[in-house]
C-alpha cells in the first residue's frame, strides 16, 4: 500500500493550489475547534476558581447527636431534652484522623477548625460575626488570607484576631487596636487586631473573624476536638472521589463541595455542551469540505481511475488511494490548524493570571491532540464516499471519456 | 502453436427491451500464442466491444471465453483484475497515460500495483523498455511534455511491463501521423518476433493491417473473414 500512498501524495501535489485551499479550510476548522476548547475550558476554570476556589472542597462536619430521651420500662417517654439553638457538635477525635486524611492522595491542605457565632463589641458598637478558629501555620490553607491581606499579618497567635475590611471599617478598627469578642457560649475575650483582609466577598469581609484554635477553644468552651475539618484538593473535580475515600477510611461524614452546588454544575455542564455543539459544527464543516473536494477530484480523475483499473488495480487499491488523500489532508490541516491555534492563544494570559475584562482563555485546554485525531478520523470518514464512488468507476466508460 | 485464448458463441447485448442492441451475435474466435493479428471491420461492427471483453473489462451477455486454461466468464471481479494485471496489456488510441506521472512511472505502474511499491528491478525493466522504444532521453519526463508518438510508445512499453501473453491494441496508431504510426507498428512487430507476445490490433488502416500476419474481419457482430 506504499504505492497507493505515493499516488495519493502525487495527486495532492499535482493540484497544489486546490490542495492548499483544502488544507487551509481544514486548518480553519481545527483552529476554531481549538479556540473553542481553550475558551470553554478556560471559562469553566475561571468560574470555578472564582466560585469555589476559596472554599473547602471536602468538608468533614460533626454530626449533631439527637437529644436524649428518657423512656420508662413501660415505653412511656418521661423526659425529653430540647436541642439548644447554639449547641455545637464536635469531632472529638479529630486529632487522630488528621494524619490519615493528610495521607490521602490528591489532598493539598487540611484545616481543622472550630466555628461558632459571636459578637464583637467596641465601645457602643456591636457586630454579629461568624468566628472561625484556625490552627496557627495553616491560616491560608483554605481561604487564601495571605493573598487577601491588606494590612498587618495573617499569623494567628494568642490574643490576635483577623477581620475583614468591611467589618474593620464598620467598627473603625485598625491593626493593633483591641476589641472584645463574646461567643454564643457567653465567654468573652479581649483580642488585638492582627491583620485585615479583603476578599471581595461581602459575607466574608463584613461578618467573619478568624482567631487561633486555642482562642476558639476558650470562646466556645471546647477543651478538645474541632467542629469541622476543611480540606483543599489539588483537583477540585476529584472532590466526589476523595470524599468517598475519606468516608471509607475514617467513617466520618465527608461532604464534597459538589453537594449543594447542582446549579453551578448544571451551568458548567450547559456551557460544556455549548462547546461540544460548536466543536461538532467545526468538525462537520471539515467533513463536508473534504468530502466535496474529493468527490470533485474523483469526477475529474475518472479516466485515470479507469486506466488504473484496466492495468489491474483492484477496487481496494483505488479506495485506498482516495482514503489516503483524505487522511493526508486531515493530517496536514490538523497540524497546521493546531499550530495556528497554539500561536493565536499564546498572547492570552495564563490560567493563573486571568484578569477581569479579558477573555479567560486557557491555552493548556486547547485539546490539540484530540483536535488533530478527530480531524484525521473525520477526513478519512469524509473520503470513504468519494473513494467508494471512485472504486465503482466503470473502466470502459471512463477510458472512453 | 498452441491456443492462447478461445471464445465461442459470444453474445453481447446493450440495453433491454425495445432499446436492446445486440453488438456481438455469437462470435467465435481463437488466437494462437505469438500471433500478430489485425482486427478489421467497419465502425459499429463490434471490434471495440470484442477487445473490451477479451481484456476482461466487460463480461459478455453469454458465451464462452477461456485464456491460458482459465474460464474467464466464471471468474469474479477480483480474479479478473489480478488476471488482467498479470496476463493482458492494453494500448489505447489516445495513449491514456497518467498525466501527473513521468514516463518511467507510467511504465512501471502495472508492476508497482501488484508489488505494492516500485521495486528497483521494476524500475530497471521500465528503463530497459523505454530505451527499446527509443525514449532513453525521455525516461523522467512528465508525460505532458511528450509528443503524441512518444506517448504512444510509452503506452506500448507500459503494456509490456508485466510480460503479458496478450496485448490488445485499440486503434493504437489512429491518433498518430503516418511516420509515428509506422514507428509504433515496427516496435510492436519487433517485440512480437523477439518475445513471442501475442498482439491483437484493432484498426481501420489497411496499411497497418498488412503488417500483421493474420487479419480477422468482424462484421455485424460475427467473424466474417
Amino acid at each position: 500500500m506504499l504505492y497507493a500512498l505515493k499516488i495519493a501524495a502525487r495527486y495532492l501535489t499535482a493540484s497544489r493550489a486546490q490542495t492548499a485551499l483544502l488544507v487551509t479550510g481544514v486548518a480553519v476548522g481545527v483552529f476554531i475547534f481549538i479556540f473553542m476548547s481553550a475558551l470553554i475550558g478556560g471559562l469553566a476554570e475561571f468560574i470555578l476558581s472564582r466560585t469555589v476556589g476559596d472554599i473547602s472542597h471536602v468538608t468533614i462536619q460533626a454530626e449533631t447527636d439527637d437529644p436524649p430521651l428518657l423512656i420508662s420500662p413501660q415505653g412511656h417517654v418521661l423526659v425529653v431534652a430540647e436541642r439548644g439553638s447554639t449547641r455545637i457538635a464536635t469531632l472529638a477525635e479529630a486529632a487522630t484522623f488528621l494524619p490519615l486524611i493528610e495521607g490521602v492522595a490528591g489532598i493539598k491542605a487540611v484545616s481543622p477548625q472550630i466555628a461558632g457565632a459571636g459578637v464583637i463589641k467596641r465601645g457602643a458598637q456591636v457586630s454579629q460575626v461568624s468566628v472561625i478558629g484556625l490552627e496557627p501555620g495553616r491560616e491560608s490553607a483554605i481561604l487564601d488570607l495571605e493573598g487577601y491581606l491588606v494590612d498587618g499579618s495573617v499569623r494567628l497567635g494568642s490574643g490576635l484576631i483577623l477581620l475583614g475590611r468591611d467589618l474593620a471599617d464598620d467598627l473603625a478598627l485598625t491593626v493593633g487596636q483591641t476589641l472584645r469578642l463574646q461567643s454564643a457560649e457567653g465567654v468573652t475575650a479581649a483580642l488585638t487586631v492582627g491583620g485585615i483582609y479583603q476578599t471581595g466577598n461581602g459575607g466574608v469581609d463584613g461578618a467573619r473573624a478568624f482567631v487561633s484554635l486555642s482562642v476558639a477553644r476558650t470562646l466556645f468552651a471546647m477543651p478538645q476536638g474541632v467542629t469541622r475539618i476543611e480540606i483543599k484538593l489539588f483537583d477540585l473535580n476529584a472532590a466526589d472521589t476523595i470524599a468517598a475515600r475519606i468516608r471509607s477510611l475514617t467513617g466520618l461524614d465527608a461532604v464534597p463541595w459538589t453537594d449543594g452546588a447542582e446549579q453551578l454544575m448544571e451551568a458548567l455542564d450547559a456551557q460544556a455542551q455549548t462547546g461540544y455543539v460548536l466543536k461538532t459544527f467545526a468538525l462537520i464543516t471539515i467533513v463536508i469540505g473534504v468530502a466535496s473536494a474529493l468527490l470533485l477530484s474523483t469526477y475529474r480523475r475518472r479516466p485515470e481511475i479507469g486506466i488504473m483499473r484496466a492495468m489491474g488495480a483492484s477496487r481496494g487499491f483505488v479506495v485506498f488511494v482516495f482514503v489516503t488523500q483524505g487522511a493526508l489532508i486531515g493530517v496536514m490541516g490538523g497540524i497546521t490548524g493546531a499550530a495556528l491555534g497554539y500561536l493565536a492563544l499564546l498572547p492570552f494570559p495564563s490560567r493563573d493570571a486571568f484578569q477581569a475584562g479579558t477573555l479567560p482563555i486557557d491555552i493548556t485546554q486547547g485539546s490539540y491532540g484530540v483536535a488533530i485525531a478527530l480531524t484525521v478520523i473525520g477526513a478519512i470518514l469524509a473520503s470513504i464516499l468519494p473513494a467508494r464512488s471512485a472504486a465503482r468507476v466503470d473502466p470502459v466508460t471512463a477510458i472512453g471519456q | 502453436m498452441t491456443a492462447l485464448l478461445e471464445i465461442s458463441d459470444l453474445v453481447k447485448t446493450f440495453g433491454t427491451g425495445e432499446v436492446a442492441t445486440r453488438v456481438l451475435r455469437g462470435l467465435s474466435l481463437s488466437l494462437e500464442e505469438g500471433e500478430l493479428a489485425a482486427l478489421l471491420g467497419p465502425s459499429g461492427s463490434g471490434k471495440s466491444t470484442l477487445l473490451t471483453i477479451l481484456g476482461t473489462l466487460m463480461k459478455p451477455t453469454s458465451g464462452h471465453y477461456t485464456m491460458l486454461g482459465h474460464d474467464l466468464i466464471a471468474a469474479n471481479d477480483k480474479e479478473l483484475t489480478a488476471f488482467r494485471n498479470r496476463h493482458i496489456g492494453f494500448v489505447f488510441q489516445f495513449h491514456n497515460l497518467l498525466p501527473d506521472f513521468t514516463a518511467l512511472e507510467n511504465v512501471v505502474f502495472p508492476t508497482a500495483i501488484s508489488d505494492g511499491r516500485e521495486t528497483p528491478a521494476a524500475r530497471a525493466r521500465g528503463r530497459d523498455l523505454l530505451e527499446r522504444m527509443g525514449l532513453a532521453d525521455r525516461i523522467n519526463f512528465p508525460t505532458a511534455n511528450l509528443s503524441g508518438g512518444q506517448k504512444q510508445r510509452v503506452a506500448v512499453a507500459r503494456a509490456l511491463m508485466n510480460g503479458p501473453e496478450l496485448v490488445l491494441a485499440d486503434e493504437p496508431t489512429g491518433n498518430l501521423d503516418s511516420a509515428s504510426a509506422m514507428q509504433v507498428m515496427e516496435l510492436i512487430a519487433q517485440i512480437n518476433r523477439e518475445e513471442g507476445t501475442t498482439f491483437l490490433i484493432s484498426t481501420h488502416d489497411e496499411k497497418i493491417a498488412s503488417l500483421c500476419r493474420r487479419q480477422i474481419v468482424v462484421g455485424d457482430g460475427v467473424v466474417t473473414g
